[in-house]
């Protein structure tokens, strides 16, 4: 069963459930987190994993020789990310623009186009308090997270059997591209937020969009008691299910800051990151 | 004309509750929202919409069923596995156009996509521009450039002497965009783990750009102890921390309301957010509230 905890809003607590709803789970069945949030992966830093392999994510780019190329034109006009310019004497290449389709090698009628491989991030695997811990890293100064994102999800085919299995996708913030390639193909989402109207607000654009991708969801309310009920409210009016609550407490947000676990510190919470599972199994197999 | 940004890595450390401030104790500004995926400054600044226009970002592909041979080349050539039945899942076609280029039958046409919106408003404290991006659309990056350009502009035609702007999370495609052009960034962050491990990765990618960077710690009496480590992690960089805010309820009350927290009361929070407008506009800069 693949789960993907996700947001509009940042910082609301995905990762404080991602590595919790793990650690919970991992004595009753095999568990697997993948780490998407590969801008800033930060589950790694509460789950302490040893990472056993690594694999850098590369972005084919082209590489032309100058001595084939016939100044056709047909590159740098196909290309629809402008990553391409004529000099005149030789074809400019912006790595940074170029989102690897293959376009131009394809195309370029005199065979004066190769790939290289750039180097864009990087995946690691291995183990963290006896689970499968998959975690994405996006190279500084790169713009493009999908592919990385993809890679570690990659990483769930080759993984155990997922039937038997959970596999929790700890997914970026926000609403475009990188959100959602990381919860895309899951079978279930949760969407935390927090209960002010700026959870409320990012909330209503990530409910948009797991709508749209057709993706089952619920909602997890961190830091509850601390604003308005709006968010509640909202949930009611839509018929949306509130998986858990999880209180405002300074002793939470102090062990989170330091990055302790919740389940371990906090016996009350182990229960309610166990019902939180079996909010979600119930309405995955409904 | 300076331009200010508001970043911080890890989301939900506080941008918008310093833009917010500032944008409120500013007395000459224009302000822009580039957190375009999930925009939230419009809920303390209530701006009143003057223009809207469409965000035309990114083309799509669209197969005719009528001329489609079912050759399937198109699928094989597409590397972002946005094909598959002869049909284009329009969520992951990124507008290559590879489809388009290959098909023997003409039988792929590369469609505009309507992908935002972006709007000039007026709020109480000046202009404001800002924008929402559709709905699992892409391109923030693009949105992100028009909206500063857009601001930019504004500031130069009317004479604003300062752009502030509220950023992205992260590191990636929007937050280089934001970066691109600024005077200076102020990070906010927050004293956790992930809260310094993301400080380190934005400042590491600030160093791309030619900006100055001032830090400021939100929330730092939650954690005392990594707030001290941030501290000195700064002061080993040679970056300057203007301000730590404490963890105050009138923020959060504030912001229920709708309102900039330097409105709403004087409390502890508050004082730290105007001391950190102060050192950014100068007290002649600044508006009494």
């Amino acid at each position: 069963m693949i789960i993907a905890i996700a947001s509009g809003k940042g910082g609301t607590g995905k990762t404080t459930v991602a590595a919790n709803l793990a650690v919970a789970l991992k004595d009753k069945m095999r568990v697997a987190l993948l780490d998407c949030d590969v801008e800033e992966p930060n589950a790694h830093l509460f789950l302490m994993p040893e990472f056993t392999e690594k694999e850098s994510v590369v972005l084919p780019v082209p590489s032309i020789d100058s001595d084939k190329c016939t100044h056709c034109g047909i590159c740098t006009g196909i290309c629809a990310y402008h990553a391409l310019a004529d000099l005149g004497k030789k074809i400019l290449v912006f790595e940074e623009l170029c989102h690897g389709c293959g376009g131009c090698s394809l195309l370029c009628p005199a065979g004066a186009i190769t790939e290289i491989h750039k180097e864009i991030g990087l995946v690691e695997r291995g183990t963290a308090k006896g689970m499968e811990f998959v975690q994405g890293t996006l190279s500084i100064g790169k713009v493009s997270a999908p592919p990385v994102i993809k890679k570690v999800k990659s990483r769930i085919k080759s993984g155990p059997a997922i039937a038997t299995a959970a596999v929790i996708i700890d997914s970026p913030p926000g609403t475009s591209c990188p959100m959602i390639n990381a919860v895309s193909g899951a079978d279930y989402c949760v969407l935390v937020t927090e209960p002010t109207p700026f959870g409320l607000s990012d909330l209503q654009l990530a409910v948009g969009v797991v709508r749209e991708l057709g993706i089952p969801f619920g909602v997890v309310i961190n830091r509850a008691g601390m604003g308005d009920d709006e968010v509640e409210k909202y949930l009611q009016e839509q018929g949306i299910p509130l998986l858990m609550k999880i209180p405002f407490d300074r002793r939470y947000a102090a062990c989170c800051a330091r990055g302790g676990l919740l389940v371990e510190e906090f016996p009350e919470l182990k229960q309610t990151f166990n019902n939180l599972w079996k909010a979600i199994e119930r309405r995955v197999k409904a | 004309m300076k331009e200010i940004v508001v970043l911080s890595g890890k989301g939900g450390t506080g941008k918008t509750t310093v833009t917010a401030s500032l944008a409120a104790l500013a007395k000459d500004a224009v302000l822009t929202d580039c957190d375009v995926d999930a925009a939230d400054l419009y809920l303390l600044l209530n701006p009143k919409i003057k223009d809207a226009f469409k965000f035309w970002g990114s083309q799509k592909a669209r197969i005719s069923e009528k001329k489609c041979i079912r050759c399937g080349k198109c699928e094989k050539a597409c590397r972002f596995d946005a094909i598959e039945d002869f049909k284009v899942n329009p969520t992951f076609c990124e507008g290559c156009g590879v489809c388009c280029n290959i098909c023997s039958q003409k039988a792929i046409d590369m469609v505009d996509t309507l992908s935002g919106h972006w709007y000039i408003s007026d709020t109480r404290y000046g202009p404001m521009v800002h924008a929402r991006l559709g709905i699992s659309e892409e391109n923030s990056g693009k949105l992100v450039s028009l909206v500063k350009k857009t601001a930019r502009e504004i500031a130069e035609r009317e004479g604003y002497k300062y752009i502030i702007t509220d950023g992205p999370p992260g590191i990636g495609c929007p937050v280089i965009s934001t970066f691109s052009g600024a005077d200076e960034a102020l990070i906010v962050t927050e004293p956790s783990v992930s809260g310094l491990h993301d400080l380190e990765r934005l400042l590491k990618l600030a160093e791309n750009f030619k900006v100055a960077v001032k830090v400021v710690i939100n929330k730092f009496d939650l954690a005392e102890e990594k707030s001290r480590e941030i501290e000195q992690y700064c002061i080993d960089k040679g970056i300057e921390v203007i301000g730590k805010i404490p963890f105050d309820e009138d923020v959060v009350k504030a912001i229920s309301k709708g309102i900039p927290p330097v409105e709403y009361s004087s409390g502890p929070a508050a004082e730290v957010l105007r001391n950190v407008a102060v050192l950014s506009f100068g007290e002649s800069g600044c508006r009494q509230v």
